[in-house]
């Protein structure tokens, strides 16, 4: 039993961190139909950016609770200027062309931006200091709950919420329904459609950057390659939940967090990976719309 | 021209080095924490690189004119985009004459004839490898280029031939020629396994199945150790002999040179005559429309099916010759990153073309190898190139030109293409 629940709180806080990427993928697509290959090279830089933050904050000997805040809020700007970068440089041109051109674009950028941190920072592991307190009453559950992974778990579902009502009652968040509906008719009715898709990928590479930083505050080290399977695996979680929406994703997420906790405890730890790739495989065989999403008709 | 350089897309001169001082001032605040600092968690130490500010501004002022310049000429542009480079033209021209033609074609044979030759075994085995990948690009440009299904784990059937060849010589002894046809068939097979369930997607959730299928057979060779040696890799594989005979390195290295010739003249003849025929017209119509071309009566995932056969079937054989020209294969050699540089041969050197994708290879094979110093540059380059084009190109270096059939007085068909 304790070994189960070792295991499921692994894959809860396995689910937050692809639910944090997943969102950025999911509301990416659905405003511009675009699978953005990049979008796991920005999680690796936010957690890239946070760890230079935080390895400069510790030189310059500031406390431990202080140094987690600013560097997460550092990667989170970084981050998100990189998003929007990005989207101007490699995307932007590209409107209206043909549609394997962005795609090409993005995967020509995720290559880009892994080899630009790989030269510039190292390619081997870094150590990443250990960011999240250890809290005293969360001695009592032993191994099958650190207070790390009680962090991220907890941090995440607060980030899903906020997210959740900003779509839901601010301007900006209707503004992003309506141009995901339709994109020429939100023109039309005087948003500006530009604006509303560079807020999406800020807003996207900000969450990807809180995920970043925190996992690797829990695992303990990252590498330039870190963003390529991670993001992969939170594309298969956008899939999984139906791509396009945003609960869809967080339950994708959690279900593909668990799913590979269980098969890497239960079966063998040496396909990992296997596991998320067979289930996406699957998913899109079988229901190409996934749990959530709805069946789309193509139109001439 | 300087003026229009210097102002375009801007009202003045004053107005652009302004926007370029923007830009350069937004790239030095967001590669800040990556090129200047470095830290060393460990010993808490913190090393600071003012000096690479210094060159991100400077590069980024002067690369912010060639951008919005190259982005003024492409909108300029928009209305003739079919407009040839001098260097097509001249291609073109020397297409249109036969003794033109023909004497170039003896030209480009004599030079590939005498290479090894002329050139000693290291610059030949750089040739064989730039071959393999001409062979490689030709393959997936059916799929990527004719059919227009972007397979991002291309490189997954070209493990499967190397896998087939290295086994098969290991535990039965077989030679290099019953295998090379072997590899294909195997490729092909695993290309219609795979194809099968996942073209009736679209096309941006097929590129990620395809690099997830890549992945997948990449860790089944790196964990499967009884059956494939795990990561440690198959040494000592047998290099091909000639009918019977075993050579020596030196000789051996020239057989395969001559074999990779053959076999990229095979590919060209039967590309170029797919491209041409019901089949390569059909692919065509796909990849432009596909619910117009099912209501023309196209069996669309057959054309599908055997599109991505086709290039899997190369890509087996490819592997095989990999596996015989190196004697040594593990799994590293079979990373998404090989599919990548295959993708961006194609996608580079032009989407549907040939000559492109020759074109393509010699670029992105040779360059870097005899580079050395900017090895560890090539895949930031790759990245980068492959935005710009898909920005400012997307057609690639050498267009794919469709076949015209022009009926004039003299009843001759006009330029041909490839």
């Amino acid at each position: 039993m304790e070994y189960f629940l070792e295991l499921f709180f692994g894959g809860l806080t396995r689910g937050s961190i692809y639910a944090l990427i997943a969102l950025g993928y999911t509301m990416v697509y659905g405003i511009i139909e675009l699978i953005n290959f990049a979008h796991g090279e920005i999680y690796m830089i936010g957690a890239f950016t946070g760890l230079i933050v935080a390895g400069v904050l510790t030189a310059l000997g500031f406390p431990e609770a202080s140094t987690l805040v600013i560097a997460l809020m550092c990667a989170v700007i970084w981050a998100a200027a990189y998003g929007y970068t990005v989207e101007k440089v490699a995307y932007k041109p590209l409107r209206g062309a043909q549609r394997l051109s962005p795609l090409i674009s993005a995967i020509g950028m995720s290559i880009f931006l892994q080899n630009y941190v790989m030269l510039s920072q190292t390619s081997d592991f870094l150590p990443f200091p250990e960011l999240i307190p250890q809290f005293g009453f969360m001695e009592r559950f032993g191994s099958t709950m650190s207070s790390s992974e009680m962090v991220i778990v907890v941090s995440t579902i607060l980030v899903c919420i906020g997210l959740t009502l900003f779509i839901k009652f601010t301007k900006l968040g209707k503004a992003m329904r309506a141009t995901a509906q339709n994109r020429k008719m939100a023109m039309l009715v005087g948003i500006n459609v530009d604006m509303v898709i560079s807020a999406t990928f800020v807003i996207g590479s900000s969450l990807a950057a809180v995920g970043g930083v925190l996992i690797a505050s829990h695992i303990g080290q990252i590498n330039y390659f870190i963003g390529f399977i991670a993001g992969i695996k939170a594309f298969t979680a956008a899939v999984l939940g139906g791509i396009g929406s945003i609960p869809g994703a967080m339950l994708g997420a959690l279900v593909l967090g668990l799913t590979e906790a269980f098969a890497t405890g239960y079966v063998s730890s040496d396909y990992e990976d296997v596991f998320a790739f067979c289930l996406l495989v699957l998913i899109l065989i079988f229901r190409p719309a996934g749990i959530m999403g709805k069946e789309k008709t193509q139109k001439v | 021209m300087v003026q229009f350089f210097l102002t375009a897309g801007c009202d003045s001169v004053g107005h652009a080095v302004r926007k370029s001082l923007l830009a350069a001032a937004w790239f030095v605040f967001l590669t800040f924490p990556l090129m200047v600092i470095k830290v060393n968690t460990i010993e808490n130490t913190v090393v600071w690189r003012w000096e690479n500010m210094g060159y991100v501004a400077v590069s980024i002022f002067l690369g912010s004119f060639v951008w919005r310049w190259l982005l003024a000429r492409k909108e300029l542009k928009e209305d003739n985009a079919n407009e040839e480079t001098s260097a097509e033209k001249l291609l073109t021209k020397v297409q249109s004459h036969p003794v033109l033609k023909y004497s170039a074609l003896a030209v480009v044979a004599l030079l590939a004839g005498l290479y090894p030759q002329v050139f000693d075994l290291y610059q030949t085995n750089i040739m064989i490898s730039c071959l393999v990948y001409i062979v490689l690009g030709l393959g997936l440009n059916i799929v990527v280029g004719l059919a227009g299904l972007l397979d991002l784990g291309y490189v997954a059937f070209y493990a499967v031939g190397a896998y087939a060849y290295a086994l098969c010589n290991m535990h039965w002894d077989i030679g290099f020629w019953y295998m090379l046809p072997v590899g294909g068939v195997l490729g092909t097979i695993l290309g219609v396994m795979l194809g099968f369930p996942v073209l009736r997607l679209r096309g941006d959730y097929l590129a990620i199945v395809t690099l997830g299928f890549g992945e997948i057979i990449r860790l089944i060779l790196e964990n499967w150790g009884d059956v494939t040696m795990g990561p440690s890799g198959i040494s000592n594989i047998d290099r091909p002999a000639l009918f019977g005979v075993k050579l020596g390195i030196t000789d051996s290295t020239i057989y395969m040179y001559y074999i990779m010739i053959g076999l990229l003249v095979f590919t060209i003849f039967c590309v170029n005559r797919l491209q041409n025929s019901r089949i390569g017209r059909a692919w065509l119509a796909l990849r432009e429309d596909e619910i117009a071309c099912q209501a023309m009566g196209i069996d669309k995932v057959k054309t599908k099916l055997l599109a991505f056969a086709l290039g899997a079937s190369w890509a087996g054989m490819a592997g095989v010759v990999f596996a015989a020209k190196t004697t040594f294969i593990n799994p590293a050699s079979f990373t998404f990153w090989e599919s990548a540089i295959i993708l961006s041969i194609v996608v580079i050197g032009g989407m549907g073309s040939i000559r492109g994708v020759i074109a393509g290879a010699i670029i992105l094979i040779l360059v870097p190898e005899y580079l050395r110093d900017f090895a560890e540059f090539r895949m930031l380059l790759f990245g980068a190139i492959m935005v710009l084009v898909m920005v400012f190109r997307p057609q690639g270096l050498i267009s794919a030109k469709r076949k015209i059939y022009k009926y004039n007085d003299t009843n001759t068909a006009g330029a041909a293409n490839e």
